[in-house]
């Protein structure tokens, strides 16, 4: 549910919506406690660097998704908002990614 | 003049101006925090050896904190719920409880500083201190100024409850994206500064 159907939904049609909603609301808070102690639990694990940092990232992603999708209700955002995201999301990529491409780059060095 | 399209959808966007204005917004917040990501990846590759988080830092604390801030995230989308039902009482009550978070997550925090500070760590130290005072300073303060504006919110800003309902809603619809994102870099920060 969005600000965009707000006008429309403070009437007592939409209550059972809203209810659905708090009920999904619940279910990710329960997946995003859940993944947190699994989180810490992994870091114990005696796993190598890149494994590690692998299995960190992945669970962190799918936390920030569950956020993203539906505390912040992207997954019934509309186009737009997706496509800014999407430009964003190319961008951010580009900053992560071409420091790091710079300081493996060998062209040019002697050797 | 008042603002266009606050309550209504622009009928060439299908989204209200301030729904808009708060994405691009967070847009420009990514970049802000991709730039200190980015930089923390190129100072940690580069270096000779680098220490793991939880030699250097507490993580008890830091879970804690984690729970405190996931918990924030459903008691701000609880008190725009609560508005979606038109109960306004309820929606006080999440929202201060979202605030309280947020006051917990910076007192821990600041017992956390107030530790490292003690023991002679200051960001001057090695890069490890630098990149972790400034990526949680930074987040810190973004922890501070959602609480402004939800507080806010609370008080005297509600008083728009009575004469728009519907804008009233989605301000704080748009107040509760910027809460999320603020748990969503902390749910990067944690396990990159503090785990790995």
């Amino acid at each position: 549910m969005t600000s965009d159907h707000a006008a429309a939904s403070m009437t007592s049609d939409h209550a059972a919506d809203i209810d659905r909603h708090v009920r999904v609301y619940i279910i990710v808070f329960v997946a995003l406690m859940v993944l947190t102690v699994v989180t810490v639990a992994v870091s114990y694990l005696d796993l190598s660097v890149p494994m590690a940092v692998t299995v960190a990232l992945f669970i962190a992603t799918v936390k920030g998704s569950l956020v993203a999708c539906y505390f912040m209700h992207l997954i019934s955002e509309k186009k737009l908002i997706h496509a800014v995201l999407l430009l964003t999301a190319a961008f951010f990529v580009a900053l992560v990614l071409l420091p790091v491409l710079t300081v493996s780059d060998g062209f040019g060095i002697d050797g | 003049m008042d603002i266009p399209y606050t309550e209504e959808v622009r009928p060439d966007t299908g989204l209200t101006n301030g729904k808009i204005a708060i994405w691009l917004f967070l847009a420009s917040e990514v970049m802000l925090f991709g730039a200190l990501f980015a930089s923390y990846i190129l100072i940690r590759t580069g270096a000779e050896s680098w220490p793991r988080g939880d030699t250097m830092l507490d993580v008890p604390l830091a879970t804690f904190n984690t729970i405190v801030l996931i918990t924030s995230s459903i008691t701000m989308v609880m008190a725009w719920a609560s508005l979606m039902r038109g109960r306004f009482g309820t929606f006080r009550i999440y929202m201060a409880a979202t605030i309280l978070l947020g006051f917990v997550f910076l007192t821990v925090k600041y017992f956390e500083y107030s530790h490292h500070l003690s023991l002679g760590e200051f960001p001057s130290t090695n890069n490890f201190l630098a990149v972790y005072y400034t990526m949680t300073g930074l987040h810190m303060l973004h922890v501070l100024g959602g609480m402004a504006v939800n507080a806010y919110f609370w008080g005297p800003g509600a008083k728009l409850w009575k004469t728009n309902p519907v804008w009233f809603t989605n301000r704080v619809e748009h107040s509760g994206l910027f809460w999320h994102f603020v748990d969503l870099v902390w749910i990067f920060l944690f396990p990159t500064l503090y785990l790995l």
